[in-house]
């Protein structure tokens, strides 16, 4: 007999912090309050966590300083060196960056984070369906979060009651709806998101070690076709296009595009399919409310040219996970506290993520004939700058020789 | 007339959900639900969805 009144199995009906969703952002959340000192528990509606994977994987080694997380080979697959783009004629260009990134394995990784967090005290409660918030009038008589009604693995409602809940519950968050907030996307704010993992795939070695990106309005209109790789001759091939700019479905637009490109595919093997919805509007900008915050792709904090999102969940998840500290430290939850969440990481991300956006829109008016004709124009550290939207004043001038394209960048670039 | 999921396509993969304007979709034990009672059949996650899982019936 021990003194332990809880095993794995059994929860209590009031904790610090609930937190819904265990994927990258929830659990660097929950590493992050129980690391603090904070009785925390995750909700997760999944019987197996980092499945179904609704990602391309890949994760720049920047972030994973930002995530205070360390290089592991179980979930690093492949060291990517950067990136080959190609505008619609497919002259290439390659960009070699400083930092590097990694294709990962979601399932192991999302796995291993919840370990880490799982170690430090963070409870787990998994196949448990987050049905909504627990919403009661505080003494302002505003409304204010108190915890999370679930549906549990046996089919009963049950409450668990909480200082403060993070809303990390993805792409189709509902949690923040329910409280009041609007977190609902716009259509043209979303990419529609088909992948193909494959292997037996025929690029080069030297290919295999960076990331790919086709661009043109024909093959993927709004958006873009990828190759991730996992290993030589193992990747991500994925495509992400604009509904209301599409005629097809994503999946028949990737398709068409492998099926043209036999050099690559010819005697490639699907191993797993993948869908996904990908949030490229300007993030929600007030995430949070008395009792709440709203982190990752649940707030829309994901960048809006490269639609990657692991990132920024687990950079705010770190912020509200100090921020949740500090509220409970002087006991007061209310919206004016945590408002410090989303000032801290509009200041580290958020306006980036807003410039990012011009870039988008620019990149969306572009023809294919203006994509090529910008590959003639551009270099490595150009492409780089759009990327991080630095710089942006410069391209204007920089595209004077092609009237059209420049005054696309006048409009939208600065 | 209804909103008509193919279950045999479908992913699950949620990008639909957050679209609906009436929130009449969710992700159930790993399933894209349709709440019928509040579906005004817009189409917009019919316009989304990857795979074409989802279609209004007329």
């Amino acid at each position: 007999m021990t003194n332990k009144t809880q095993t794995a199995i059994d929860f209590e009906d009031e904790y610090d912090v609930i937190i819904v969703g265990a994927g990258p952002g929830g659990s660097i959340a929950a590493r992050d309050c129980a690391e603090r000192g904070l009785k925390t528990l995750v909700i997760e509606r999944r019987a197996e966590l980092g499945t179904p994977v609704r990602c391309g994987e890949g994760l720049g080694e920047a972030w994973m300083k930002i995530a205070d997380i360390e290089y592991d080979s179980d979930w690093c697959k492949r060291e990517t060196k950067g990136a080959v783009v190609y505008p619609p004629n497919e002259k290439s260009l390659k960009i070699d960056p400083e930092n590097k990134g990694y294709v990962i394995e979601r399932k192991i990784f999302e796995k291993k984070l919840a370990e880490q967090a799982g170690r430090k005290g963070a409870k787990y409660m998994l196949k448990t369906r987050a049905k909504r918030a627990i919403v009661e009038e505080n003494e302002d008589g505003e409304k204010e979060v108190k915890g999370i009604v679930v549906e549990n693995d046996e089919g009963e409602e049950k409450e668990y009651r909480a200082k403060i809940v993070i809303a990390a519950d993805g792409v189709d968050s509902k949690i923040a709806r329910s409280a009041g907030l609007n977190t609902s996307n716009p259509i043209k704010d979303m990419d529609s998101g088909y992948e193909y993992e494959m292997t037996n795939l025929s690029f080069t070695e030297e290919d295999s070690k960076y990331i790919h990106i086709w661009l043109g309005n024909d093959i993927s209109p709004g958006g873009y076709v990828w190759a991730f790789f996992k290993d030589k001759d193992v990747a991500n091939v994925g495509i992400g296009i604009n509904p209301p700019k599409a005629e097809k479905s994503a999946k028949q637009y990737l398709d068409e595009w492998i099926r043209n490109h036999p050099e690559y595919f010819e005697d490639a093997v699907v191993t797993e399919k993948k869908g996904g919805g990908i949030p490229l509007g300007e993030p929600i900008e007030k995430p949070y409310m008395n009792g709440l915050m709203v982190i990752g792709d649940a707030a829309h904090m994901v960048n809006p040219i490269h639609g990657g999102g692991m990132g920024q969940a687990m950079e705010s998840a770190r912020i509200a996970a100090e921020i949740a500290q500090k509220a409970i430290e002087k006991e007061d939850y209310s919206a004016e506290v945590l408002s410090e969440f989303s000032e801290i990481w509009w200041e580290k991300r958020g306006n980036q993520l807003k410039d990012i956006q011009k870039v988008r829109n620019f990149a969306e008016s572009l023809t294919d004939k203006d994509l090529n004709k910008l590959r003639e124009i551009i270099g490595e550290d150009e492409v780089l700058d759009l990327v991080d939207a630095s710089n942006l004043k410069k391209f204007v001038k920089l595209f004077k020789g092609s009237p059209k394209i420049a005054m696309k960048a006048a409009k939208h670039l600065r | 007339m209804s909103l008509e999921l193919n279950q045999e396509k479908c992913l699950a993969c949620g990008g639909c959900v957050s679209l609906c304007p009436k929130d009449a979709l969710e992700i159930k034990n790993g399933e894209l639900t349709i709440n019928h009672d509040k579906c005004v059949k817009c189409g917009t996650c019919v316009k989304f969805c990857p795979v074409k899982a989802l279609k209004i019936n007329k």
